[in-house]
């Protein structure tokens, strides 16, 4: 496949950026999305040229890491991330735009690399629970109805890779946020924090200067992990519960 | 608990939510009590007569009125207030835009704001036009039938109104059925009821209203 592919460059966080063209040839569609874009480093390399930059990690669609919009859609044509998109998603001869996450929470560090320590404070504020660490536990133990059980695991799926804040004509992190509390609220082991995990989180959030939900809905069609739109549902109610009790104190 | 309502995102979203349920209550009452129009303006008439003396003989002559208009004045503030900082909020949240872009939400949700300020300009024009008949020649205080076919006999107080009703429709198509996620009442097994409703509320209020300038113009009420 020859490919025409229009790539937003910024040498580093102050400096302007601007969309740069390159050719690619010889691409096979078996490649992922990042081995395609590993030719154009190669090729750039070879050409003198700084390479450019993007995030990824573990290439299996697992850690988060990967981002970039292709074509103004978080992690591309196909509902996965950019790392287990492969290039049969397009044809010979395509013009492909691919540009950073955009979000004022997410700055620009280079070409497409941003930074998403907003995420990592939020998680901080809450997204855990205190317990003592050690070998783990006789999974027994506690016991947790099976419908809990698939409503935390389907929020746990979450990699964190923040397609929702990139999708999301408000710059909003209620789906990230919203997958992390639901995950633990309805455990047991969530239970004893279940109130300060919603109030501190949502507070760190804002404070990050993400946008408000708007339920326009971008975030789930985005989302590799499919995280439901409802999550920020019953984000919400949590919210709520938690802000009625709280005021009860 | 009022500080963390109104210094949160989530917070704000729900005051709006609330007060937007507090005016769509309020116009499905407002609409159907426009319908009586059909019945002739000795019906009418008497039917805004009796709005003022609602509640008596506990309330006095337009207590009641005032009480309602109260709670409707403060429902919109606080409806645009949030609707205004929310809405700054979530522009400086997504400041540059993709080069490669493509709209995506449904209309309804796309024009919630534009919709929003047309409905926030109408409500104004409306009670300059009918209420206190600032802007309105020849306005008659006590004989709102004939009030209201005289707004309806001009070409701009028709189109003034039927845009607004359907910016109202649009608004509420995406607003009802908003509310309900914001409230934490939205579920998977509830989502298609409350999508029927929310459509079904939106249909029937924009045409209950449009109903009243499309009997005047056809000739049906005069
Ligand atoms: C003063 C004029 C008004 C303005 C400026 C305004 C603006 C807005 C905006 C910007 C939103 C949020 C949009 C979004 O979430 O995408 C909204 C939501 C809403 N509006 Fe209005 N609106 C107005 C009048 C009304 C009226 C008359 C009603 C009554 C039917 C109403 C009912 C609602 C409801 C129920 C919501 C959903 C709240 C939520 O998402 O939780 N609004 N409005
Ligand atoms: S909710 Fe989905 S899109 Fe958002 S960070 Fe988690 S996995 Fe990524
Ligand atoms: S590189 Fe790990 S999810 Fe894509």
């Amino acid at each position: 496949m020859k490919l025409t592919l229009r790539v937003w460059r910024q040498k580093n966080a102050g400096a302007e950026g601007a969309m740069s063209t390159y050719e690619v040839d010889d691409i096979s569609p078996d490649m992922s999305f990042l081995e395609m874009l590993d030719v154009l480093n190669e090729q750039l390399i070879l050409s003198g040229e700084d390479p450019v930059a993007f995030d990824h990690d573990c290439r299996e669609g697992i850690c988060g890491a990967c981002s970039l919009v292709i074509n103004g859609d978080a992690h591309g044509p196909e509902r996965t991330t950019t790392c287990q998109l492969h290039m049969r998603s397009f044809k010979d001869g395509d013009t492909i735009d691919i540009e950073p996450w955009r979000a004022s929470a997410f700055p620009v560090v280079k070409d497409l690399v941003v930074d998403r320590s907003s995420f990592d404070r939020i998680i901080q504020a809450g997204g855990y629970i205190t317990a003592p660490t050690g070998s783990a536990p006789e999974a027994h133990a506690t016991p947790v109805p099976k419908p809990d059980a698939d409503f935390a695991f389907e929020h746990a799926e979450c990699i964190g890779c923040g397609a929702c804040v990139a999708a999301c004509p408000n710059g909003a992190a209620m789906l990230f946020t919203s997958a992390k509390i639901n995950h633990l609220n309805v455990l047991p082991q969530g239970a004893p924090e279940r109130e300060t995990r919603v109030l501190d989180m949502v507070a760190q959030m804002d404070e990050e200067g993400f946008g408000g939900c708007t339920l326009a809905g971008e975030c789930a069609t985005a989302c590799p992990k499919g995280i439901p739109l409802m999550s920020i549902t019953s984000m919400n109610k949590e919210w709520l519960r938690a802000t009625r009790r709280a005021s009860k104190r | 608990m009022a500080r963390t309502v109104w210094g949160s995102t989530v917070g704000k979203k729900t005051v709006m939510a609330v007060s937007g349920l507090i005016m769509l209550l309020y116009l499905v009452v407002h609409m159907i009590g426009n319908l009586k129009i059909f019945f002739g303006a000795g019906e009418f008439n008497h039917y805004a007569h009796w709005l003022r003396t609602l509640g008596e003989p506990f309330m006095h002559y337009e207590w009641t009125l005032w009480l309602v208009r109260v709670v409707l004045v403060i429902a919109v503030v606080a409806h645009a207030v949030s609707a205004y900082q929310l809405s700054r909020r979530d522009i400086r949240a997504r400041p540059s835009k993709y080069v490669h872009s493509k709209p995506r939400a449904s209309y309804a949700t796309r024009t919630m704001r534009w919709g929003g300020i047309i409905l926030g300009l109408f409500i104004v024009w409306h009670i300059l036009d009918l209420t206190t008949g600032t802007v309105h020649s020849g306005f008659q205080p006590g004989h709102p039938y004939q009030n209201v076919v005289d707004t309806f006999s001009t070409w701009y107080g028709n189109v003034i109104y039927i845009v607004a009703m359907l910016a109202l429709g649009l608004h509420v198509r995406h607003g009802f059925w908003s509310a309900a996620q914001t409230l934490g009442v939205g579920s998977r097994a509830r989502d298609r009821a409350l999508k029927t409703v929310a459509n079904v509320l939106a249909l029937l209020l924009t045409a209950g209203f449009i109903a009243v300038p499309v009997g005047v113009m056809t000739g049906v009420v005069s």
